[in-house]
């Protein structure tokens, strides 16, 4: 065993070496093509699987050869892994994790003692997004704040650390990533006056090797004298502590709930920081440096290399801890380094990932909270009339406070230079004052109602072209698509819906090729592997909740449209077309 | 109970957490002075018993903690029947009739403070309390916030050790901040206590239409009228008892 690792690890340190293009080039040679080891299947996020058995032409086939039922049944946003010839799943709280074998049957189970208050600290549901998979372990999260160490082939627990802490209102819901023995973890909650930060743990013992803030003194942020940011804004000593009032950078948010990139070469770790808060905007006046923003750091020692603010004093909810696709794109007659970013915001960035310049930022849904990204500053164009105030009625906030897209992670096939985005159609009126209510205080709350934006749908799933810079089709959903994307060497992509349905699409031109009904909705990322019998599987966790679900997975009442922060106005149809339980289903060729 | 509520709605009866008139299911938070403790000295935890034996009823206590979406994962999922204290116009649950109305509150020490009018305002050390969701602040926040005092105002979160309006008079008392603007039930037994000066705190002119008051009554699930009128019915017959309560925790009240 302790061989075959060794050589594995040097086949994935070859693979880390390539670029994106270079991988999906490589991919025949090498033996872990077949593997999905992280929720992202690579460091550079792509999602995209070099298996080509399943292809647009015979995807039609397609069928569900088993499914697994978890048990829980809160939202599934996880992503399925697979690696040295088992299945893994870590479910929503209280985050158990199985491992299958390929033909279904559950080789260990692994249920972590886990406080169950932690339940009622998270914001939008109690998911999980995913384990990882590195050198014959398995690492992942629970949403009480521990990060935990399994052994992967028989499940016991080599090592648990306690990093969040659930009495500040601290959470984990993100999956981990590991680079060069060290695991990378953040916490949630930036509703509630908790400080973002970013934690790298030593993967052989769980020790704290490095804490990265997102806000306060340089020194807590891990700024030195390498940080060499591209815009002017972000050139000062203590901007996480300048630019906001005194002390309250203390509680200013920024938290690290999403995903983050590696790119081996440049050896920089990138990844976005939540909204600020807990404060309301006007009391909070100043940029709120480092949150609803793009951190660049040095692989080892975390150090900030670069930041980059998609959404300076934030006004709308805007986290900006989206996916980051690290590509090699032909741009301006050359091929650049660049870093693809679909944001909350509204546009998709495309940054240069060696030095944090925007080369261009493209609205892809309808915006009306800002009038563009100026190129020269790097800033964000707000509209002032949309600005939420307390006691002012602001109408047609788009996006809405999901944004353009939300956590729900874009892949990208370099067969056809497309980035496949799952996301929102949604705007939102935010209100007057209503009476809420928290821990024996009353106050006033602006009532949030989110509804479908222009065209009356809620959702789309779009074929983006960054280089050309533009939708190349898309298809329009009933509700939010708040499933993970999957593109395949099959030139297929898949992709689920909250109604049910999970399809699988012709990768050039959009056409639904295939779909396949599951019980619950689909807010799972969907993977791709090839099992030990040398199949092409395809897999997916159903089981709807997640913010946009808790109507269905919390049983919300309908007839309260501000619940979920305002997301209940905007789904109070789902209940009748699915139900909640979490499901795992394995697709293949008959 | 069981004849008399087959008359009325047998789904009631049917459905699985229906109270029982035995019993009196409070949902309250383990640490939360002056209104509740998992010790049962808050004045929610005095008033509670005293409906409860007016009512004939056991006390049963859930010690939850009032987090986000509270209201589903306690009442609406059966764990209790009743909160104490919730504003009366709190939509997400079915209220009784008020048994009292409060005010938010300048809370100080040696300087005092009484008006958002204050000349001296932008430049004093002020605390008061962050809900945290929902983008909101609390009615001093925004008012605070409108008279450009943002420099030296400090937030104190809802979530940590012990309640945040405690903390906020501890750091008035300690000299550490200049006053509070805080919920007077919250803050009033604490700054009696430390014999702090209060007064109420009225909104500033352009904000007028800002809620500084909140009547507050006693919550229970949208479906549960029968328990509402039977709470309604206790309080009214021991209004008395429950105004000696308020009083002995120095709750400021309004008429």
């Amino acid at each position: 065993m302790w061989a075959c690792l060794s050589r594995c690890d040097r086949h994935v340190a070859r693979v880390l070496a390539s670029t994106a293009l270079a991988l999906a080039q490589a991919a025949h040679a090498d033996e872990t093509d077949g593997e999905w080891r992280m929720p992202a299947r690579d460091y550079t996020s792509t999602r995209y699987s070099p298996l080509a058995d399943i292809n647009a032409a015979n995807v039609r086939q397609l069928k569900e050869v088993w499914s697994f039922t978890t048990g829980v049944q809160a939202g599934h946003e996880g992503a399925p892994l697979f690696a040295g010839g088992l299945l893994y799943v870590v479910t929503p709280y209280p985050n158990h994790v199985f491992a299958l074998d390929t033909a279904g049957k559950v080789r260990w189970k692994y249920e972590p003692k886990t406080n169950p208050s932690s339940q009622g600290v998270a914001c939008c549901d109690v998911v999980n997004r995913g384990a990882f998979y590195d050198g014959g372990r398995l690492y992942f999260n629970t949403l009480d704040g521990q990060t935990i160490a399994l052994d992967a082939k028989s499940g016991k627990e080599l090592w648990r650390t306690r990093l969040g802490n659930i009495e500040v209102g601290e959470t984990i819901t993100m999956a981990p990533l590991v680079v060069k023995g060290k695991v990378l973890v953040g916490n949630s909650g930036g509703e509630l006056g908790v400080r973002g930060w970013l934690v790298a743990l030593d993967a052989k013992t769980g020790k704290q090797l490095w804490r990265a803030y997102s806000t306060g003194p340089d020194k807590e942020v891990l700024i030195g004298a390498g940080f060499k940011p591209f815009y002017d804004g972000e050139r000062a000593q203590d901007l996480g502590v300048k630019t906001w009032p005194p002390e309250a950078w203390k509680i200013g948010g920024g938290t690290v709930w999403g995903w983050i990139s590696y790119d081996p070469e440049l050896n920089l770790i990138y990844y976005g920081t939540g909204n600020p808060g807990p404060w309301n905007p006007e009391q909070r006046p100043g940029d709120n440096k480092w949150t609803a923003g793009l951190f660049a750091r040095d692989a080892d020692t975390g150090q900030a290399r670069w930041f980059y603010q998609f959404s300076p004093h934030d006004l709308h909810d805007y986290d900006a801890i989206n996916e980051n696709l690290l590509l090699d794109l032909p741009i301006g007659g050359a091929t650049r380094k660049v870093l693809v970013r679909p944001e909350r915001n509204g546009y998709v960035y495309v940054i240069d990932r060696a030095s944090g310049e925007v080369l261009s930022a493209t609205p892809f849904v309808h915006i009306t909270t800002s009038t563009g990204v100026d190129l020269k500053s790097g800033r964000l164009q707000y509209n002032p009339k949309t600005e939420p105030k307390a006691g002012r009625v602001v109408r047609e906030i788009c996006p809405a406070s999901p944004g353009a897209k939300d956590w729900q992670p874009t892949a990208w096939s370099p067969r056809t230079g497309l980035l496949y985005i799952p996301h929102q159609n949604l705007c939102q009126d935010t209100g007057t004052y209503e009476t809420s209510y928290i821990a024996g205080t009353p106050y006033v709350g602006a009532t949030v109602k989110m509804y479908p934006g222009p065209g009356g749908y809620r959702g789309e799933f779009s074929a983006w072209d960054p280089v050309a810079a533009q939708k190349r089709w898309s298809v329009k959903e009933n509700f939010p698509v708040w499933s993970g994307a999957l593109a395949t060497a099959g030139d297929v992509v898949f992709y689920g819906t909250m109604d049910g349905v999970f399809k699988a699409l012709d990768a050039k031109s959009g056409e639904v090729r295939w779909s396949f009904h599951t019980s619950s909705g689909i807010i799972g990322q969907p993977v791709s592997f090839r099992g030990a019998d040398g199949k092409q599987y395809v897999a997916v966790l159903s089981g709807v909740g997640g913010w946009a679900g808790t109507v269905v997975s919390g049983e919300v009442d309908t007839r309260d449209g501000s619940a979920a922060l305002g997301f209940v106005n905007a789904m109070r149809d789902l209940p009748k077309y699915t139900v909640k339980g979490g499901m795992l289903h394995v697709f293949a060729l008959p | 109970m069981s004849l008399r509520c087959l008359s009325l709605a047998l789904v009631l009866c049917l459905a699985p957490n229906f109270v029982r008139s035995t019993e009196l299911r409070v949902c309250a938070e383990p640490d939360n002075l002056p209104f509740s403790h998992q010790n049962q000295s808050g004045f929610e935890n005095r008033i509670a018993t005293v409906l409860a034996e007016e009512m004939g009823a056991k006390l049963l206590y859930s010690w939850q903690p009032q987090r986000r979406a509270f209201v589903r994962k306690t009442l609406g999922a059966g764990v209790c029947d009743a909160w104490m204290g919730v504003p009366a116009d709190f939509e997400r649950v079915r209220t009784t009739r008020p048994y009292y109305r409060s005010t938010y509150i300048f809370v100080f020490g040696k300087r005092p403070l009484r008006s958002f009018d204050d000349p001296d305002l932008a430049a004093l050390r002020v605390g008061v309390q962050l809900p945290g969701n929902d983008m909101a602040a609390t009615p001093p926040g925004h008012a605070l916030a409108a008279r450009g005092a943002i420099e030296k105002v400090i937030g104190f979160t809802v979530y940590g050790e012990h309640p945040a309006a405690q903390r906020i008079v501890e750091a008035v008392a300690k000299g550490e901040l200049d006053a509070g603007v805080v919920w007077g039930p919250a803050a009033g037994w604490f700054a009696h206590q430390a014999a702090l000066g209060v007064a109420p705190a009225k909104p500033p002119a352009e904000l007028a239409a800002l809620p500084f008051e909140f009547a507050i009554a006693i919550g229970v699930r949208r479906d549960a009228k029968e328990l509402r009128d039977a709470l309604d019915a206790a309080l009214a017959r021991r209004t008395g008892e429950v105004v000696r309560i308020l009083d002995q925790y120095a709750v400021p009240r309004l008429q």
